[in-house]
């Protein structure tokens, strides 16, 4: 035997010593512990000695063994323990740059509206049902009590194609589709574009209406009333103070407008409001007997209101934009702040 | 109608101030659209008279004038207007007056001359928005008095926004009704006592058309003072309903149009030759009106004519031949009664609107004409004289408004508006609006006036109630409905779903008009076949959309002339396609994509969107719904021939289009990079079937790749049909995973790369038998495709 145990661990301490990753350490494993280890060698040569010897040389190896493998485990540890910090720190992003992949665009500030209305109203169980654009004048003006020669029709701009087919100035004409094809009970709103032949600061030949009724027995005015408050006070999230004023629509009677507490100036008096503190928002009233007339439904019966507004003025108001037209210019900056 | 406050509270003047007055007539139902006072707030202004003016000695454009305001000595003022002159009377600014703005009148010096005080004009006093030189006021103004108490200016200017129905309101007497039942006071009717008659001469009338006028009256009032001026009142008033004074004969017709809302007119009667003739007018015949207008007229339109002519268009307005000048000396005074729908939309049609064609439209008093005349002539006398004749009425009592009693049930004013009144209570309300009522066993029988052409049916007098009452009033509940359960349908899938899908992925929701212009149209669909608007609101917005991608692409250039440079937008809506002789309005999805692929972003290089970046869009959309659509080469006139694909149902119908907009309309659109769009039909893309489930295999599935030598013009898609239609049962899924064309390829060849995942439901499947379903495969694509295995 070349060397005592005690050089061969002191030697292999050294070398667990001077390790310096896990690799050089894996290899001093094998020096010492492998098949042809120095440790290993000294086992083999266990059989040569005498019994006796065999004994306790054996004990000294195998104390010797397990302090190596102690060793080389702690070493091992903190070897791993310093590799897995040099890693880390070597991963380090800087977490505040920008994330990669598609963005997430947005809808249109008229859809975003149009989708909270609808859903105000499909809460309580309305339909929401669509009608054509091009319409026939009977369903535009006709069917609603609005004759020809009516003044009522010059108030409505009309885009003709013909003497009989316009560009539907209103949602109403739904009412009226959804009357001629269905029974009462009836609850539906009506959404979607519709048309008027006037441009300005503040108009646009084409805006968006919801139209929405209700048809059942023993409809009265205050339900009326009481649809219109809930609906406001949810669109706006907000108790404001609701005014209902007496006004004319061919369709209903009695008619109403419906006026809101100014919320640019919580009625104080501003220009938007043209100094009254009130804001008009939306017309509406009993379904008149005449327009049940026309779709055969009986007005002793069964009663009921109806009620239209304008999705831009209610957008409008809901996210304070200023300028109506800006709805069709379609500028990215201006989608792009409802996203 | 505008009206002034003062005028008004002459007929009726409740105990409340300006603003709740405004606040009433809103609240019942006459919207007070503005409410002003007749003239800006000052002080220290009087009526004073020029008594002479000398030239300022150091300015050209200046005069020294003397102006007696009153008081024991005149005051030297400087004033620089051309109209000042001796004897004119004029609004002073004393020393110490406050004028509109805040602007003090102190003594000053202009150019070394003293003055004390200002001689004002209109604007000056903040009674108009513009005026030249002084204003003249008449000749008997009382000096000294102050103008503000001279010309009653502690007045307001009420404006209504009147709706159609509410024709009894254009005039003070109108109002005056209404707002005494809303303050319960008593409405007195303005009394108009018959003139005395001074001569017999009447000019005979004739009324071919009965039906359109039931009622013609005309009075003779001659030797009328042609130098007669109205007097300031009468302006003043007409002047606050935004009326100009010209003459007094037509001043007063226009004064009692306002006061009681009977349209009345005055011909020169030396211009006429009698008889009057109320009748249609002959086709080709024309008038000159008072506006300078020359109309040509159809054959049914109602004019008033003489024997030689048409002398005014019915309703609407007088002729120039036949009107009063400032040498009239004989009048012929008339008023009618039209039938509302005789004049309505006649005006309009002749591109005329007039006070008395929105009056007669809307429907007059047919009870007011005898009254109008009296009342007219008596203001016509009290001004200019004149000699007054009988009034020579035809009137067909049978082609009158009837007006037909109305039944009101006491159950249905609580049923409707929810609320009980008591019977007097009804009756009175109902009394003060003019109508006649009778109590009966149910309620009450009502019977409108003549002023009332809105109050046929019951619920019409539920309104009044309503309005009279106040809406606000009356009581609301809470939503109180049948309750139904709600629907969850699965097989339809919602729109909102799709356009969340579009957002998620980038796209930004624009909303274009539906009508664009002509040219762009035909640009990006010239095939199609579109409809025209016959009165657009401009030519580019003239025509209606057969495509959505004309407002895209419309809104991408808006954008991009913006500095952007990436834009993705999508739309929905109809487009409207003309199909045998039909308009079909058909709901589309559309979008378009233009710029890099992503936003640009640190660390990976930027490229721009391409054909395939759109297409996995849309088939992230179909992934939500319809699996049955296919995509197929073809061609369309606005798309890159070679990038351009139809999306097809299972019955081979197109439902949808994608590809790259042409080279040559990027260029003509300016564009300066490939844009991309797709247009789908909703109805093909919203249907979806229910899942139904499938067993699981419990045995293993393997990959096997293949690659393939077919012909360049072999599409991907004939290969994966060709393999689903081999119907090999452990065929699970099917993918291409490369191309590869070029080195070790021959010239018009492609490699296709092919994975396929087998899976069978009741073994494993052994290496031979996959070779074998490769090997069926590869026959059947050798024999359709004409495809080699690559070596």
């Amino acid at each position: 035997m070349s060397a005592s145990i005690e050089e061969i661990l002191t030697q292999a301490l050294q070398a667990l010593a001077h390790a310096n990753d896990l690799t050089e350490l894996d290899q001093v494993r094998v020096n010492y512990l492998g098949k042809k280890g120095l440790f290993t060698q000294h086992m083999k040569e266990l059989g040569n000695l005498d019994p006796e010897q065999r004994k306790s040389v054996g004990q000294v190896i195998n104390t010797a063994k397990t302090a190596f493998q102690e060793a080389l485990d702690s070493r091992k540890q903190s070897l791993e323990a310093e590799q897995l910090q040099a890693r880390l720190a070597n991963e380090y992003v800087d977490v505040t740059l920008p994330g990669r992949g598609q963005s997430v665009a947005g809808l249109h500030p008229v859809t975003i509206t149009l989708r909270r209305i609808s859903k105000i109203f499909a809460s309580v169980g309305f339909d929401v049902v669509e009608g054509p654009e091009i319409e026939d004048d009977y369903h535009n003006f006709g069917a609603l009590n609005i004759p020809e020669h009516h003044p009522a029709r010059a108030m409505h701009d009309t885009f003709y194609f013909d003497a009989h087919t316009v560009l539907r100035t209103h949602t109403s004409p739904v009412q009226i589709r959804v009357m001629e094809s269905e029974q009462p009970p009836l609850k539906v709103i009506a959404p979607g574009r519709v048309y008027r032949c006037d441009s300005d600061l503040t108009h646009t030949p084409m805006f968006h209406q919801v139209e929405g009724f209700l048809v059942d027995t023993d409809v009265s005015f205050a339900d009326l009333k009481g649809v219109v408050f809930e609906f406001l006070r949810a669109f706006f999230e907000k108790d404001i103070q609701v005014r209902f004023r007496p006004s004319y629509f061919p369709f209903t009677e009695p008619s109403a407008e419906v006026d809101i507490e100014c919320v640019i100036c919580d009625g104080k008096g501003c220009r938007v409001c043209s100094h009254t503190g009130w804001l008009e928002v939306m017309g509406c009233g009993m379904i008149h007997p005449e327009v049940f007339k026309s779709v055969n439904i009986d007005n002793e019966r069964y009663s009921g209101f109806a009620f239209g507004m304008g999705v831009e003025r209610l957008a409008m108001l809901r996210y304070g934009i200023n300028d109506l037209r800006m709805f069709f210019e379609n500028d990215l900056k201006f989608l792009q702040q409802f996203n | 109608m505008q009206v002034s406050e003062a005028w008004l509270r002459e007929f009726i003047n409740p105990p409340v101030n300006t603003a709740e007055l405004a606040e009433q007539l809103t609240m019942a139902g006459l919207e007070v659209d503005a409410l002003q006072p007749v003239a800006a707030s000052f002080s220290g202004v009087v009526v004073g008279e020029v008594i002479s003016t000398e030239q300022h000695p150091n300015a050209d454009k200046l005069k020294v004038c003397q102006v007696n305001v009153g008081q024991s000595q005149p005051l030297q003022i400087v004033c620089g207007a051309s109209n000042v002159r001796p004897g004119l009377k004029i609004p002073a600014a004393l020393i110490g007056a406050v004028l509109p703005g805040d602007f003090k009148i102190k003594e000053s010096k202009l150019r070394g001359e003293l003055s004390f005080g200002m001689l004002c004009s209109e604007k000056e006093l903040g009674m108009a928005t513009s005026s030249e030189g002084l204003m003249e006021l008449v000749d008997d103004a009382p000096v000294g008095c102050d103008i503000r108490d001279y010309l009653a200016l502690n007045d307001h200017m009420i404006e209504l926004g009147l709706t159609p129905n509410r024709a009894d309101c254009l005039s003070v007497e109108g109002i005056a009704r209404e707002v005494a039942v809303l303050n319960k006071l008593t409405f007195q009717q303005l009394p108009c006592e018959a003139s005395p008659i001074h001569h017999q001469e009447t000019l005979s009338i004739q009324i071919e058309q009965p039906n359109d006028c039931p009622a013609y009256l005309g009075r003779l009032i001659k030797n009328i003072n042609a130098h007669a001026v109205t007097p300031l009142w009468m302006q003043e008033r007409l002047r606050r309903s935004g009326i100009r004074s010209l003459s007094p004969v037509v001043d007063v017709t226009n004064y009692v149009l306002l006061e009681l809302g009977q349209p009345l007119h005055a011909f020169d009667a030396a211009k006429l030759s009698a008889p009057i003739v109320v009748r249609n007018s002959h086709a080709g015949e024309s008038l000159s009106l008072l506006n300078d207008q020359t109309v040509e007229l159809d054959g049914e339109t109602l004019v008033i004519a003489d024997q030689k002519q048409a002398l005014a268009f019915a309703g609407v307005m007088g002729g120039s031949a036949s009107a009063v000048s400032d040498t009239t000396q004989d009048i012929f005074l008339e008023c009618a009664f039209f039938n509302p729908l005789s004049i309505a939309g006649k005006a309009r049609k002749f591109g005329l609107h007039t006070d008395s064609s929105h009056r007669f439209e809307r429907g007059v008093d047919f009870t007011l004409q005898q009254r109008a005349m009296e009342r007219a002539t008596q203001l016509i006398v009290e001004i200019a004289g004149g000699s007054v004749g009988p009034i020579n009425a035809v009137i067909n009592q049978e082609q009158l408004p009837a007006r037909q009693p109305v039944n009101l049930r006491r159950q249905r004013i609580e049923k409707v508006l929810g609320i009980t009144l008591a019977n007097d209570e009804i009756t009175s309300l109902f009394q003060g609006l003019g109508m006649q009522v009778v109590e009966n066993a149910d309620g009450w029988e009502i019977t409108p006036p003549g002023f009332r052409f809105d109050i046929a049916i019951e619920a019409d007098l539920l309104e009044e109630i309503g309005r009279i009452v106040g809406y606000n009033n009356l009581p609301s509940s809470s939503l109180l409905m049948r309750a139904a359960l709600g629907k969850a349908p699965e097989a339809t899938l919602s729109l909102a779903r799709l356009q969340d899908c579009l957002v998620d992925r980038d796209y930004q929701e624009a909303i274009t008009y539906s009508f664009v212009d002509e040219a762009i149209q035909n640009a990006v669909a010239p095939n199609a076949e579109f409809i025209h608007i016959q009165n657009p609101i401009s030519s580019d917005l003239a025509v209606m959309r057969t495509t959505l991608w004309c407002g895209l692409l419309n809104a991408a250039q808006y954008n991009v002339n913006r500095q952007q440079t990436r834009v993705r937008l999508f739309e929905t809506g109809l487009r409207f396609v003309r199909h045998e002789d039909e308009t079909l309005q058909q709901k589309m999805l559309a979008g378009l994509a233009l710029g890099s692929a992503y936003a640009e972003q640190w660390g990976e290089k930027t490229r721009n969107v391409d054909f395939f970046d759109i297409k996995a869009d849309i088939e992230a959309l179909l992934s939500l719904s319809a699996h049955d659509l296919t995509f197929r080469p073809a061609q369309h006139p606005a798309l890159h021939p070679g990038q351009t694909a139809e999306i097809i149902d299972a019955f081979a119908n197109v439902v949808g289009l994608l590809g790259m907009l042409h080279p040559n309309l990027e260029k003509q659109l300016g564009f300066d990079s490939p844009v991309f769009l797709f247009e789908l039909e909703q109805d093909a893309i919203l249907q979806r079937s229910i899942p139904k489930f499938t067993q699981l295999s419990k045995f293993p599935s393997v990959r096997r790749d293949m690659a393939l030598l077919v012909r360049q013009q072999v599409t991907a898609q004939e290969i994966i049909d060709c393999i689903n239609n081999s119907k090999e049962a452990a065929v699970r899924e099917v993918a291409i995973f490369d191309i590869y064309q070029g080195k070790g390829i021959e010239e018009g060849f492609k490699s296709v790369a092919l994975s396929l995942i087998l899976q069978d439901f009741t073994q494993t499947l052994t290496d031979s038998e996959i070779d074998a379903i490769f090997r069926r495969l590869l026959e059947n694509m050798t024999a359709q495709l004409n495809a080699k295995l690559r070596a």
